[in-house]
């Protein structure tokens, strides 16, 4: 009897424990499925061609998410990301094309490693910009970076009276040629973006998972005032979150301007929404304190997959709108039954035990 | 304990008794509240006080008992149920809505309305400034709640539960924010209500005030109705004896060892409140190697403020902090705990625990300085091991540190938040409030854990409302009241009778209204 009855209470947990791997497993499972969708129904889906042409379309995307995600996991968001891809990329296209005219008839020419770093380091500025309205002057994340957003793109479009910075190729006697690696070089096969990712992607998680500013980041999203009475630094803490989402838009201008070798002030418009899904599609709680970079990574690529996926399969833009709206929205209604089912599980293991 | 017989008895407890899961929190309780006259209830935090009140309107429903309205019985569903009878509550933690005008307030949830028009501000406005008019509170309807002062608030929420038509007006701890000015108009506000044939019940712990304005006392000790009397034919002492009994709960017994040096001093440390006023008013203290120091008050005392202000959260305080002899005013929080301080803070659930975290997480979360490797990287198995010694130092029940930190129950919550606090190898503990909330077993664990920390020399000053646990535990008793530091007694030389005497100091009103 007593036998009989353990049994049935182990399936009953391992049901639960089995249907909650699935949940975790979620983004993974969306992934899969979308592949295997569209590899069935789109022509030419599974080509290498392919298969590079969209990872270079996510990889934009994923850089954008890895820093919403640390954002929204000290429980804030960042509207202006967007906006400073945008004026990044005017950085990057003026000083390649213009240089920086010092008004008595010099003018100060770059070379593209420095201009690199140049354009990093605006994308910085604006992030730590945001970062002190919110720590310093207590604005709410929402409506700083929605400040900074139309301040960022007014200057991108301020910078070249809106016109395209065109044909970034550089002089040779400026040493500024060399700009389009960024965008269309390769190594060992792979686009130079895509290793960049990579690089970030991996240091980020490390930040995440290894480093104490990684521990007070979730600690800050979970509970602020807990954090501030063990010691945490809060306000270094969200302002190193958003100087990351900052340089992170950075990366992604200069991606941009050098795989069209151009720079176009509008660029960037509403990125910010696709990177905010994005991290939420990997599972990262709005209310802050969950989040991983593993799972931005992956829910970008879903999103991109997608997007692309019906591209090719010829399904109207109207469409992929509402498609993506929905894949957005089923997702945080299975986080939330995840989290729900979560709990249960782990009293049924706290009463088997105790 | 007999039922008062008299026929001015508007309502009457009859063998009430409330369980809650597992726990009784009111056991075979009778009590008649008198018409027209300043019915007092006293007793420890916990027993059964506050119950007892919710029963009476309509938030709980007794276990066992009866309840009689004029000597009929009644039964509240709601607390809406019993505000159709009569019965008003002002609750300790005030229920306004700070976004509000007073008049929204008042007439929240049956505004006064013109039909399809909607809502008649200047009836409502005009029929509050009437309410408040008889309170003689000088407040404007108009003005919103969050700009009144917290005691003008008391009274909003006063005129609230009279304009409610209420017989029977239940004032929980109604004085714990006020100062001595505004107590004195709550004061001649019960005096006229009194006159005008309400039933009114007095919760607090302020014996002195408890004298002043009460006409018949009762007292509760662990659920059970141990006294019951005439407030004029009784004196403070009588109250304690019935408060405390004689049983002793099981306290660790203390260890006697030598005190070292002074490693805390904190000199005249003072705190303004945001209505004015002084939170925390020129407190200075030392404590030695070793040293448990008890700070005893009631609610408002600023014992919680004064903690905040030595580990550094709030910039507006003054004064100055030692720890080991080094001069620590100027570091933040951070910093502070780097010296060797560390706080536990009261409200485990607001303050204590990062709830989305695990075990282990919330454990090392002050400390990972600790563990790290080239000064950024946390290296695991020392992380881990650490983990390990403080679960077992503490003796924590987690079956998997690695488990969301709210899986557990409130004592070994409370363990964590401590062992979160020790892990960072302080010097000197602040406790506030360490056995709020956690059952026996746990309090026994966490004053075991107290004894065995001043013993290994570690200076730890806790905050608690109880009067036996600053009797038993702590070598000095520091007594603070309304932000003042009263005084500070050898447990040797204090009573229970000095300290309560004296944490009613900084409420001694100058005058008296007639």
């Amino acid at each position: 009897m007593t036998v009989a009855s353990t049994t049935t209470n182990a399936s009953e947990a391992s049901n639960g424990s089995l249907l909650l791997t699935l949940m975790k497993l979620r983004t993974f499972i969306a992934l899969f499925a979308v592949i295997a969708f569209f590899s069935v129904f789109a022509p030419n889906f599974l080509s290498t061609a392919n298969l590079i042409l969209m990872s270079k379309h996510v990889a934009l995307n994923a850089f954008l998410a890895m820093g919403m995600t640390f954002v929204i996991i000290t429980g804030g968001i960042d509207l202006s990301v967007g906006s400073i891809v945008g004026l990044c990329g005017m950085v990057a296209g003026g000083l390649i094309l213009n240089g920086i005219d010092l008004q008595f008839g010099y003018t100060i020419y770059f070379n593209v490693f420095e201009v690199c770093l140049i354009t990093l380091a605006v994308g910085i500025v604006i992030g730590a910009i945001n970062g002190l309205l919110i720590t310093k002057l207590n604005v709410a994340p929402f409506i700083a970076t929605l400040g900074t957003l139309y301040v960022a793109r007014g200057f991108a479009l301020l910078s070249s009276d809106g016109q395209t910075f065109p044909n970034l190729v550089g002089k040779p006697e400026l040493a500024t040629t060399g700009f389009a690696f960024l965008g269309s070089g390769r190594l060992l096969g792979l686009p130079v973006s895509i290793w960049i990712l990579i690089v970030v992607a991996l240091a980020a998680a490390y930040v995440a998972k290894y480093t104490p500013i990684g521990r007070h980041i979730f600690a800050v999203g979970g509970n602020e005032r807990a954090a501030r009475i063990s010691g945490i630094r809060v306000d270094r803490v969200k302002m190193f979150v958003y100087m990351f989402s900052g340089f992170c838009a950075a990366i992604v201008g200069l991606v941009i301007s050098s795989e069209l070798m151009a720079s176009h002030p509008a660029t960037g418009n509403s990125f910010e929404l696709n990177a905010i899904a994005a991290a939420v599609l990997g599972g990262t709680s709005m209310s802050g304190g969950r989040g991983t970079i593993g799972g931005t990574i992956i829910g970008a690529f879903v999103i991109g997959i997608l997007s692309d996926g019906l591209v090719m399969m010829g399904i109207s833009s109207f469409w992929q709108m509402v498609i993506k709206g929905i894949v957005i929205i089923v997702a945080v209604v299975v986080d939330q039954a995840q989290r729900r089912l979560q709990q249960q599980v782990t009293l049924m293991q706290l009463a088997k035990n105790g | 304990m007999q039922p008062a017989q008299d026929d001015d008895c508007v309502l009457r407890l009859e063998d009430v008794t409330k369980v809650y899961s597992g726990i009784v929190a009111v056991r075979h309780a009778n009590l008649a509240l008198r018409r027209g006259a300043v019915n007092v209830l006293v007793g420890e935090n916990g027993a059964g006080k506050s119950t007892l009140m919710r029963i009476i309107a309509g938030v709980e429903k007794p276990s066992l008992g009866r309840i009689l309205l004029d000597g009929n019985e009644v039964e509240f569903h709601s607390p809406a149920d019993a505000q159709r009878h009569g019965i008003g509550m002002v609750f300790q933690e005030l229920n306004l809505f700070g976004n509000l005008s007073v008049a929204e307030n008042i007439f929240a949830t049956r505004e006064v309305t013109r039909g399809l028009r909607g809502i008649d501000h200047r009836a409502q406005v005009d029929k509050a400034n009437n309410f408040l008019d008889r309170l003689d509170a000088g407040i404007d309807a108009e003005t919103l709640v969050e700009d009144l002062p917290i005691g003008q608030q008391q009274l909003v929420e006063i005129a609230k539960a009279i304009s409610l038509d209420t017989r029977i007006l239940i004032l929980d701890e109604p004085t714990s924010a006020l100062s001595a000015a505004e107590v004195d108009v709550l004061f001649k506000v019960i005096r006229e209500l009194k006159a005008q044939g309400v039933a009114i019940v007095y919760i607090s712990h302020r014996l002195e005030e408890l004298m002043r304005i009460g006409d018949y006392i009762t007292v509760l000790r662990d659920g059970q109705i141990t006294g019951h009397a005439m407030v004029r034919d009784i004196d403070t002492k009588w109250i304690v004896r019935s408060m405390i009994g004689s049983d002793a709960k099981d306290f660790a017994k203390s260890v006697d060892h030598r005190l070292g040096e002074e490693v805390f001093r904190a000199e005249d440390i003072c705190l303004p409140r945001r209505t004015g006023g002084l939170a925390v008013d020129h407190v200075s203290i030392s404590v030695r190697a070793g040293e448990v120091l008890g700070i005893y008050g009631l609610m408002g005392a600023g014992r919680s403020e004064f903690f905040e202000c030595v580990i550094g959260q709030h910039r507006h305080s003054t004064g100055r902090v030692h720890v080991g002899g080094v001069d620590i005013s100027d570091c933040d929080t951070s910093d502070r705990i780097r010296r060797g301080l560390a706080m536990i803070p009261e409200d485990r659930q607001r303050e204590g625990l990062v709830q989305a975290l695990s075990i282990a997480s919330n454990l090392t979360l002050a400390s990972l300085e600790r563990f790290l490797r080239f000064g950024f990287h946390i290296v695991g198995e020392k992380e881990r091991a650490a983990i390990k010694a403080a679960i077992g130092d503490l003796s924590i029940k987690a079956p998997n540190p690695d488990f969301e930190v709210t899986s557990m129950s409130g004592g070994n919550q409370q363990k964590v938040v401590i062992g979160k606090a020790l892990m960072t190898r302080p010097k000197v503990l602040m406790m506030d409030e360490p056995s709020r909330g956690i059952d026996v077993g746990a309090k026994a664990d966490v004053f075991r854990t107290m004894r065995r920390l001043a013993g290994e020399g570690l200076a730890i000053l806790f905050s608690t409302s109880d009067l036996e646990e600053v009797m038993a535990l702590s070598d000095r008793i520091a007594v603070m009241s309304n932000g003042r530091l009263v005084t500070v007694i050898d447990r040797a030389e204090a009573t229970e009778e000095m300290i309560v005497t004296a944490s009613a100091e900084g409420h001694k009103t100058t005058r008296e209204h007639a």
